[in-house]
Formats: C-alpha cells, sequence, structure tokens
C-alpha cells in the first residue's frame, strides 16, 4: 500500500455501503454511526497489515462484522423455532401468483412492491436471526461470494451457504407475513 | 389463497400424492441460489440454463428469485449522513496528529 492518505481515499468510497451493512446489523441509526467510525479507525490503525492487490471491501467487511459481533451484539437472540421451521421452496413466488402474474406482463419487482413498501423491506431483513441476517446482507445486499463470505464470518464454506438458504427463507415468509397485514387480495379478487 | 392452484406446482414437490415427478425441475429448483450467487461449475450452469431453455415454468420461478435478489439489494441502501462522512474524517485526522 502506497501510502496512508491514498488508502483512506480509498476506503471512503465503501462508506456507503458500509453504513447501510451497519444498519443492517445494530438496527439503529446512532450505533451504526459508531459502528462504521471504528471499523475506519481500526482500518487506518491496522493498514500496514492490508495487502495491496486483495479485496479492499472484503477486509473493510470483516473488520466491520468482527467489531459488530464483539461490540455491538447485544443479546444473541436465537432463532427461534418458527424459524427453524422448514420453509418451501418458492414460498413468495407461489404465494403472489408468479406465475400468473409473469403470463399477464408483470414483473417480480411491480408484484412485490404492490404489497411490500422499501421500509419493510428493510425491516423485513432486520427481523432476521443474527447469523442469517449476515450472511443475507453479505450475499444478497453485498454481493460477496460465498468464499468472501466465509473467510468474513471465518466460518466454514458450507454454513455460509445453509445459513444463507435458511435465511432467504425466513425473509421470504416475513415479506409475505408484511404483504398479508396490507390485506393482499387474493389472487382471484385481483381484476385482470 | 395460501394453496392456490397453480400450474407450476406440479413440479414443486416430490411429496404430492399422485404427480409425476419432474427430476431436471427438482434440480434446477434445488440448484437455484448457487445458480443466481453465481457458484456453480460451468458445467452444471449450462446444464440448468439448457433446462431453464425448455421448462417455462422453472424460467418464471428463476426470474422472480433474481429479480427478488435485485430488489432487496437495491432497497436496503441508505444515505451517509454528512456528520458521519465528517467525523470519520476528523477520527482519521487525529489519528495522523497522534502518530
Amino acid at each position: 500500500m502506497a501510502d496512508k492518505a491514498h488508502f483512506a481515499e480509498q476506503a471512503m468510497t465503501y462508506m456507503s455501503s458500509l453504513y447501510s451493512a451497519a444498519l443492517r446489523m445494530t438496527r439503529n441509526p446512532a450505533d451504526a454511526e459508531d459502528l462504521v467510525q471504528e471499523t475506519y479507525l481500526k482500518a487506518y490503525r491496522a493498514f500496514g497489515s492490508f495487502q495491496e492487490g486483495t479485496n479492499l471491501k472484503s477486509w473493510l467487511y470483516k473488520i466491520l462484522t468482527n467489531t459488530f459481533i464483539n461490540n455491538y451484539r447485544s443479546r444473541r437472540r436465537r432463532p427461534t423455532e418458527t424459524e427453524l421451521d422448514d420453509v418451501e421452496d418458492l414460498y413468495l413466488y407461489h404465494r403472489l401468483g408468479g406465475l400468473e402474474a409473469a403470463s399477464m406482463g408483470r414483473s417480480a419487482e411491480d408484484l412485490v412492491l404492490d404489497h411490500i413498501s422499501e421500509a419493510e423491506i428493510k425491516a423485513a431483513v432486520e427481523a432476521l436471526p443474527e447469523p442469517f441476517r449476515l450472511a443475507v446482507v453479505l450475499a444478497d445486499v453485498e454481493g460477496f461470494s460465498y468464499k468472501e463470505i466465509a473467510e468474513i464470518l471465518d466460518v466454514p464454506i458450507g454454513t455460509v451457504m445453509s445459513r444463507l438458504h435458511r435465511g432467504r427463507k425466513v425473509l421470504q415468509r416475513t415479506l409475505h407475513t408484511f404483504a398479508q397485514e396490507r390485506r393482499l387480495p387474493a389472487p382471484a379478487d385481483v381484476p385482470s | 389463497m395460501e394453496d392456490m392452484p397453480l400450474p407450476s406446482q406440479g413440479y414443486a414437490s416430490s411429496s404430492g400424492q399422485g404427480r409425476p415427478v419432474i427430476e431436471p425441475c427438482q434440480e434446477a429448483i434445488a440448484t437455484l441460489y448457487g445458480y443466481l450467487d453465481g457458484e456453480l461449475t460451468t458445467d452444471k450452469r449450462a446444464q440448468i440454463q439448457h433446462h431453464l431453455d425448455e421448462c417455462a415454468p422453472c424460467f418464471g420461478a428463476f426470474g422472480f428469485e433474481a429479480e427478488l435478489k435485485a430488489l432487496i439489494s437495491r432497497k436496503c441502501r441508505d444515505d451517509v449522513p454528512e456528520a458521519l462522512r465528517r467525523r470519520v474524517a476528523d477520527a482519521l485526522r487525529a489519528e495522523d496528529v497522534r502518530s
């Protein structure tokens, strides 16, 4: 790494992603801001150990995640029985009438946003039990590979895959619950 | 509403009574996330792609899941408060002074 100032400049470009992830992790803006600041400070202090040419973004996420787990995690909530229940594949797709809607030229996005707001999507992610939540944020929001997530969380790839699989299913069920609370009409009642 | 009859359900489950079990569809659904996450081998990916080219229900399901993943990614973004940018910049400057 050339110099510390250059490093800081590069690292700053990730603040928006890091802050969004910090919000999903801590679920409150004050803690998210502290977590991000602490992450940057630690990264700055340790920049000498960062190998140029390796992935800066995933290195920053590893610091963010470790700091969160060590300092910000409040009571560690275990997944409830319901969250560990098996959820069938394509849970939301079937319930939102995906195939019929597609035949009417409606995209998944239209379909989901008819029933679920942006705030509810964030709330559904934040409602996931922590291990599932971290995996979903890293994979679905940030687009890290399984291998990168395994390194960030320091768990085997198989663990990443199972948390992700489980997390996505619980997320779909939560999204569906939100949609129902908005009185999702039965597909048969939707005027075509 | 929970169990609305969808033509697609013929492929979804091996437990359905009397329903034909359609192996390629089951295999496609089982590898759906690996496919969307770009984690399949080239051969496996080509095999699933081939199936999607000829199976409308699986094609629709994959399309939905791909769009949902993209939607979650897009909606989970938050603007960084200006005050935080300043705080971090100040903290790093203070760090330079200290060292």
